[in-house]
């Protein structure tokens, strides 16, 4: 089977092994992401993050419902992290949204992080691209929110959610980890538990001090598990995208997006040209040892070994 | 001697100790242990102090027995699980069990009706009969309990989302059977927070189960004053892996939930307090499992009486029936489980327990066919009758060892205690995924304790047989489905469907209106609606609880 | 718990973005009993697959559904409940008619061995029972998925 072909089709087979290759990096999955490219972006593409335990999954398979009923197709990446010690990774965010896995609108996957420092593999953005060409409306991204990935969220996606809960400890914890300054739309989930006002309210009150630019920032309360709320978040997303598109700000933000997208491929080509061969290791070595018996300078062994790489 | 001289005699005995030993030993993986200590002496208990930590049994703290005179009083019933098949087949396995000896019937019931399916609904298909009796119909019950008079047995039953509409059933025999409420006496399960953690047998998330748990307290308070409403299991938490203090803890935890969810919807605790019994796993470690028993009634004592303040005694006395650890057995060389089973038994008969079942030793594969039962039963009756195991009541009570194993127990439990309460509560904790990931990470690690031999399980990493010859065990028959399907068909074909469509709406009302619902729910069963039915118009109203993705 | 050098595992996994194991761990049907399959996930974690866990009560469909969106290489089931005879010929079936055919199909749990062995000739892989080594289950992936699947 033509996979290019599959998922254009939107064949749920060849979506599935179009992103296994992308995310392996094989030539197959280069010729397929060059088959689609003149299909992409037409989806919005939504990062939804937050400290574990908010409740991101139960968002996401409510938010996927409202998109669903509406008749739209959507996709949805889970990201979580590859452990450093193992290089394995436990992929557990099906266990609350796998009722999606019957309905042939949405397509799931579980993407590792692979050791990517941002948080996001490279192939995450080649996944949404994948789905969006296969026809999706909406692709959502969910990551956790600790660390580096907020950023990188950010940098991906048309507008990131934000959500908290009032059990997610101080409401000014969120703020110092740097998700206010990324969020697009601030949700507080499970918002009937005590605490939800305190967290409002602390928010606002830290948005008043911050950026100025986030001063604005919508807050909404919701109920993921009953699904209280989540229409509302659907119609306040869009109303975001809607103004920015209006504005121009869209196009904008997709543009620096795309800018950090191609520096993080670019860089990452040449990465594995310079150390992904077989024979790296050899001429790291050989290179190493002419600059210990001096008979070249450290910057000029390591310039040798990006010529011949990039030759 | 003085404590001076007692220190150096201790020392001269750990070096002469140190010096001869050779071999490494098999580390039973729990917590408390790790100490490399091998002798207890006085010093050991030396702020034990008897009237506070021991006191007498059947008086407060509790921590020698529940009951003043324990065994010689009455001895431990001897109630073995059962239940397979069709009502038919588990009739005739209950009657069997009573005419060899068996004081008490426990119920099991299959995934289906534990889950809230009818048999004949598509997710109950290859599931009819298999790990229990198949109940979705008053029709099923009265079959179940035929011939055998209700108040003349106590009867346990082993469900716990759907123990509302199990006991509605029981009722409306009672009622057919003419026997009133106040004279039947039994256990319903019913503890749906060890659910959450452990067993993961739900419908509803945990708030709306807290509801309809309090529900059937306060009815069975006021009408059915001889059943324990909530057995409050700790048996699964430990079968899912969980180490004995996790155990211990999250058991009590859980009472303590249902305890302040009591008091909370206004019933005074010296009302339903006295029937909450509780039901503890009994597992290989010995000594460590008597004192968890142990431990167990005195910090219950503790919380009831300082706590909550409850004034009657019976608030206080913990009651716990025992299993023998499932987990512990293996699956090569079989009969090796009779043994294990047997010492089960016995760390849980001098840890104090009211009833006791033992595994058959087929039980790591099937559900146990009747000669391996009959084992399981007998290994109780000569521990009754042939060791001289009850002529004294906590026989190893004073033990330097057993005390401080006692008291560690309990500090670690407290210890789990307050950070379960620094989240919140048990619910919220729950929610979170905490208990749930703790006893993953404990399953993950007793699983390479085993596999790098740090633990000798033997039979199974060690004295391994190879072309051990399999033991005939007990196959369900794939008949009991069809039948089983095929009886649920015509029960709904014979009744008035506007009746039973009626009293589902009026259960509804009332979860909605916030009033009890065990009255509807009666009503209910006695229009002929079944188990699936009630379920679905709960599922409808109450949503439908699914795992955190937690990450262990 | 040991733990490898991370550089090491990191580094392979960034730079020659080598081919992971990826495995669906399922618990088909109405059985609560997830100590083994978090066990066994936890387990194959640690020896660097990526293991998609489905959490409790799926049905067939669900399974097979998330094995293909998924692209998994292995789909391991964990079946205590004594409905294996229906459930892993089920979604056995299920992969067919995806056209799954080289993916793995095995799985664990309450297995008698003349139900095992029928299963196999029915073109399931193999079936690990209790006391069953982890390191053993490891083994057999590592052998097995790549002769099946050509990619």
């Amino acid at each position: 089977m033509d996979l290019g072909q599959g998922v254009l089709a939107g064949d749920p087979l060849a979506i599935s092994r179009a992103i296994t290759a992308a995310e392996n990096g094989t030539p197959e999955g280069r010729r397929i992401l060059e088959h689609i490219a003149p299909k992409i972006g037409n989806a919005r593409r939504i990062g939804v993050t937050g400290p574990p335990g908010v409740g991101k999954s139960t968002a996401v398979d409510a938010l996927t419902k409202v998109l669903r009923d509406r008749g739209e197709r959507v996709g949805v990446i889970a990201v979580d992290p590859t452990s450093p010690f193992t290089g394995g990774a436990l992929l557990g965010d099906r266990i609350r949204m796998n009722r999606m896995a019957d309905d042939p609108g949405v397509f799931m996957r579980s993407m590792a992080t692979r050791g990517a420092a941002g948080g996001l593999s490279r192939a995450t953005q080649d996944a949404a691209d994948l789905l969006d060409a296969s026809g999706c409306q909406a692709v959502l991204i969910e990551t956790v929110g600790v660390g580096q990935s907020e950023i990188e969220i950010a940098r991906a996606t048309d507008a990131v959610l934000v959500l908290l809960s009032p059990e997610s400890g101080d409401g000014i914890q969120a703020m110092k980890s740097g998700l206010m300054e990324i969020a697009d739309i601030i949700v507080i989930n499970k918002a009937d538990r005590p605490g939800s006002d305190k967290i409002e309210y602390e928010i606002r009150a830290a948005m008043e001090l911050g950026l100025k630019s986030r001063r604005n920032t919508p807050i909404l309360m919701t109920e993921a598990f009953r699904a209280k709320g989540i229409p509302e978040l659907a119609g306040e997303l869009d109303r975001f995208l809607g103004e920015r598109r209006k504005d121009g700000r869209f196009a904008e933000r997709r543009r620096e997006n795309m800018k950090l997208r191609l520096r993080a491929i670019a860089e990452y080509m040449v990465h594995r040209e310079l150390w992904g061969r077989d024979d790296a290791g050899e001429r790291l070595a050989k290179a190493a040892d002419s600059v210990l018996n001096r008979s070249m300078s450290s910057y000029a062994a390591a310039e040798k070994l990006v010529t011949e790489a990039l030759k | 001697m003085t404590d001076a001289e007692f220190k150096r005699v201790l020392r001269d005995w750990e070096t002469a100790a140190a010096k001869a030993a050779k071999e490494q030993r098999s580390r039973f993986p729990v917590t408390l242990v790790p100490g490399e200590k091998i002798l207890y002496t006085h010093e050991d208990l030396k702020d034990f102090d008897p009237d506070r930590d021991l006191g007498v049994p059947g008086r407060y703290p509790f921590t020698r027995g529940p009951y003043e005179n324990m065994y010689h009083g009455k001895l431990w019933t001897m109630r073995m699980f059962a239940g397979f098949g069709t009502a038919r087949d588990t009739n005739q396995r209950f009657k069997y069990l009573l005419e060899h000896g068996q004081t008490g019937l426990s119920t099991a019931f299959d995934m289906p009706t534990l889950m809230g399916y009818d048999s004949d609904h598509a997710r109950s298909k290859g599931e009819v009969g298999r790990e229990g009796v198949a109940i979705c119909t008053l029709q099923n019950m009265e079959t179940l309990f035929g011939g055998i008079p209700l108040d003349q047995v106590s009867t346990s039953m082993t469900i716990n989302c759907t123990a509302s509409i199990a006991l509605a059933m029981y009722l409306a025999v009672a009622d057919e059977q003419k026997v009133p409420y106040s004279r039947l006496r039994g256990t319903m399960q019913n503890d749906m927070l060890k659910e959450y953690i452990a067993q993961k047998e739900w419908i509803f998330p945990p708030e709306p189960s807290m509801r309809v748990i309090v529900d059937m307290m306060e009815f069975c308070a006021d009408h059915v004053p001889k059943f324990n409403t909530i057995s409050i299991s700790g048996y699964h938490i430990r079968e899912a892996g969980s180490t004995s203090v996790q155990e211990l803890a999250y058991t009590l935890k859980d009472g303590l939930t249902y305890v302040d969810y009591g008091i909370k919807r206004g019933i005074p605790v010296d009302k339903f307090a006295p029937r909450l019994s509780f039901f503890f796993n009994s597992h290989m470690n010995f000594f460590e499992e008597i004192a968890k028993f142990r431990a167990a009634r005195r910090i219950w004592a503790r919380h009831l009486k300082e706590h909550y303040g409850a004034k009657n005694p019976e608030s206080w006395r913990l009651r716990f029936h025992t299993q023998t650890a499932g987990c512990s057995l293996s699956a090569q060389q079989p009969e090796n489980n009779i043994v294990r089973t047997a010492i089960e038994a016995l760390a849980a008969v001098l840890g104090g327990t009211q009833s006791l079942h033992t595994n058959s030793m087929d039980e790591a594969l099937a559900l146990p066919t009747e000669p391996a039962v009959k084992i399981a039963l007998r290994t109780q009756q000569i521990l009754a009758h042939e060791c001289g195991l009850v002529d004294v009541i906590d026989p190893l009570a004073g033990s330097y060892f057993i005390e401080d194993l006692t008291n560690r127990m309990e500090r670690e439990c407290e210890a789990i205690f307050t950070s379960i309460d620094d989240m919140g509560g048990m619910v919220p904790a729950i929610e979170r995924g905490y208990p749930q990931r703790e006893i993953a990470k404990a399953a993950s690690q007793f699983q390479r304790d085993l596999e790098e031999k740090r633990y000798i399980f033997v039979g199974v990493n060690d004295h391994v047989e190879k072309d051990e010859k399999p033991l005939p065990i007990l196959k369900i028959d794939p008949r009991v489905e069809r039948d089983q399907v095929a009886e649920v068909r015509k029960f709904k074909e014979k009744r008035d469907n506007g009746a039973a469509k009626r009293k589902l709406e009026a259960i509804v009302a009332a979860a909605k209106n916030n009033t009890n619902m065990m009255p509807p729910i009666i009503e209910a069963v006695k229009a002929r609606a079944t188990l699936g039915e009630i379920c679905d118009v709960l599922r409808k109203e109450f949503g439908e609880w699914r795992e955190p993705p937690i990450y262990w | 718990m040991k733990a490898k050098k991370p550089a090491k595992a990191v580094k392979a996994a960034t730079t020659r973005g080598p081919r992971k194991i990826r495995v669906l761990v399922a618990k088909p049907g109405l059985d609560g009993h997830d100590r083994g399959a978090k066990v066994v996930a936890a387990a194959l974690r640690d020896a660097g697959f990526e293991v998609i866990y489905t959490g409790l009560h799926q049905t067939c469909e669900n399974i097979v559904n998330a094995a293909l969106q998924e692209d998994v290489d292995a789909v391991c089931v964990s079946i205590l409940s004594g409905a294996h005879m229906t459930i892993l010929p089920e979604i056995h079936g299920l992969m067919k008619k995806k056209g799954m055919n080289d993916v793995l199909l095995c799985g664990g749990g309450i297995i008698p061995d003349d139900d095992a062995k029928e299963l196999n000739g029915q073109g399931v892989g193999r079936l690990f029972g209790p006391g069953a080594d982890t390191r053993d289950i490891i083994k057999y992936l590592n052998e097995t998925i790549p002769k099946l699947r050509k990619r």
